[in-house]
């Protein structure tokens, strides 16, 4: 197994590199750029990050105000406060008037940990994908990470990327034919019986769960959705008509994100079984993070467990 | 300020009045009372200080301008039509599903508008971040956010303002439009703001004070603005909501509120007759 990186690690890193490239991109923080690891891009490139303060929702709009006269803001905070507290800045500020700014979200999901429910975002796919012109955005490890930000660098518009704390698998390097488009899924296992259609770092643990199906007999396609806006359509189709039978996977409330959106999908066109793996509509709770993740039922044998009923629901 | 540049601004205001009430009139909805009371830094601010050419609304050089204020936009497009952003004959497309005029300045649409506000005390943050891209690209533009004295009630107001005294910026110059009344009532029951002065000068800002129906005390205020180096200026405008209708000053009722055929005359009248005394008829 190769060494387990967080994607707010590769985030970091990742702008950094950009900015090299690109004299146009900015960073922005609100007072957690060691957390969300936008730190090395200020201690690479000072004059080009802005740290507001504990004031998100000045952040967006001054990231807002930046985009107008052609700079390329990515502003970071936690999912919690980009998605929540500056919702409304987001919406307004940057969606409406489709201006080029990267809100990202870090720490999104359970996966927090012990600082509990007020920081563990469980909500941010719901409201960012309600908005128009929003792009949403999830990469499952370091090196999707690194090709999201230089996909999202090169699209001209506004976007949510959510970002992990946990250190995860570097799984997609290794995956034959792997390749990042924004906007597209990615098969990273074949299968026949049902289909996972996973985000984040649920990715990794759908992969665990397709080969424990497998020893039983269960022919488990694994998805990896890392773009829930737009969502991939086709691939989902493909994945419905082939399978007959479709697991969603998301460190995120099942009402909302991207059981909801592949549910809301296929019901109108190919109504096959959806069956929604992620946090109940509940809070969370602090503690180490992946007991956090087990206490909710986030892990692969629970995974599996929602593949075997939504195999048995196709009987039905 | 010569006094014949003065008085052309206040014909060129009287105008913009007349276009205001009608387009609020027509579109059976909007913002008069707060477009009138801020017509006249709109007025001061388009066709004397901002470096500004209509015909390249989007030079990357120009002055910007935020009406964080956004609701009154029968203000702006009348001021921005005047100065020739756009055919005066679209302002009757005002709030219309026929057009893209808006009840709040939409950028992608309305060619002038350099940032869609609406929702109050967002517009402010946005010029900060205008001002943040001139320093960073040493550009000598300017950026001018113009707000409301009920919309500075919100926090992101002093959110932004502490950022914009945190990076210097003295080439952001904001206005207040102090008219003393919002929709539920006077300011001062709603939610006091004053000292507004004190709580600007805290935040780091330097504070110009002008009569916001005064063009020569508007102009030497965004002159004194001009010249202030390390800290953003602010100028509180002192003004009447409701500015030129004699049944419209300073009542609240009239904040986002539409006149009947009845007093659409009656106003248009009024403004009409300031407008023929102005231009000396």
């Amino acid at each position: 197994m190769s060494e387990k990186i967080a994607t707010r690690a590769a985030y970091g890193d990742a702008i950094v590199t950009l900015a090299a490239r690109d004299p146009q991109v900015v960073a922005l923080d609100a007072d957690l750029s060691g957390a969300t690891m936008s730190k090395k891009f200020s201690q690479t490139y000072p004059e080009r990050f802005f740290n507001l303060g504990i004031a998100e929702c000045n952040m967006m709009g001054v990231a807002a105000g930046l985009a107008t006269c052609g700079k390329k803001p990515f502003a970071s905070t936690f999912a919690m406060f980009a998605a929540g507290r500056a919702f409304e800045q987001v919406r307004n500020s940057i969606a409406y008037p489709r201006l080029n700014v990267k809100v990202v979200g870090s720490h999104g999901g359970l996966s927090v940990g012990e600082d509990g429910a007020t920081h563990q975002c469980c909500e941010d796919f719901a409201v960012m994908r309600a908005v128009p012109n929003m792009l949403v955005c999830c990469p499952c490890d370091a090196h999707e990470m690194e090709q999201a930000v230089e996909a999202l660098a090169a699209y001209d518009g506004p976007a949510y990327l959510r970002l992990g704390r946990l250190a995860v698998e570097n799984v997609t390097p290794s995956m034959p034919g792997y390749r990042f488009e924004l906007g597209k899924g990615a098969v990273l296992r074949d299968g026949t019986d049902v289909a996972i259609a996973a985000t984040g770092m649920m990715v990794q643990m759908a992969l665990q769960a397709a080969e424990a199906l497998a020893a039983e007999g269960i022919s488990a396609r694994v998805l990896d959705l890392h773009t829930i806006k737009p969502l991939d359509e086709a691939l989902i189709l493909q994945a419905a008509q082939e399978t007959g039978a479709i697991v969603t996977s998301e460190e995120h409330n099942i009402i909302g994100g991207l059981g909801a959106a592949v549910a809301e999908y296929l019901s109108g066109v190919c109504p096959v079984p959806v069956v929604r793996h992620g946090v109940g509509d509940t809070f969370g709770r602090s503690g180490k993070a992946p007991l956090v993740l087990e206490h909710y039922g986030l892990t692969p044998a629970v995974l599996a467990e929602k593949a075997r009923a939504a195999v048995a629901l196709k009987a039905r | 300020m010569e006094q014949a540049k003065a008085h052309q601004l206040a014909v060129t205001a009287a105008k913009a009045r007349l276009l205001a009430m009608d387009m609020v009139h027509t579109a059976a909805s909007g913002h008069i009372g707060g477009s009138l009371s801020v017509m006249d830094i709109l007025t001061s601010l388009y066709f004397s200080v901002l470096r500004a050419d209509p015909r390249k609304p989007r030079d990357p050089d120009r002055d910007r301008f935020v009406l964080s204020k956004g609701h009154c936009t029968p203000a702006l497009y009348a001021v921005l039509a005047l100065r020739g952003y756009f055919p005066e004959a679209d302002l009757k497309l005002f709030r219309s599903i026929e057009a893209h005029y808006s009840g709040h300045p939409d950028m992608v649409y309305v060619p002038g508008v350099d940032m869609s506000t609406g929702s109050l005390g967002q517009g402010i943050s946005a010029a900060v971040g205008m001002a943040l891209a001139g320093k960073l690209d040493g550009k000598d533009y300017r950026v001018y956010a113009v707000l409301g004295d009920g919309e500075i009630e919100e926090g992101q107001v002093w959110e932004a303002a502490m950022s914009a005294a945190k990076f210097k910026l003295d080439n952001l110059c904001a206005v207040v439009d102090v008219n003393g009344l919002q929709i539920d009532g006077k300011t001062a029951d709603v939610m006091p703001s004053e000292p507004l002065d004190a709580k600007f000068l805290a935040f780091g800002w330097h504070v110009i004070y002008a009569d916001g129906h005064d063009f020569t005390s508007l102009e030497d205020a965004f002159a004194q603005a001009q010249v202030w180096k390390g800290t953003p200026a602010v100028v509180l405008s002192r003004t009447v909501k409701g500015k030129g209708v004699s049944f419209m000053e300073n009542d609240a009722g009239w904040h986002g509120k539409a006149p009947n055929d009845e007093q659409y005359e009656k106003a248009m009248a009024e403004l009409r007759t300031a407008l023929a005394e102005r231009e000396g008829k």
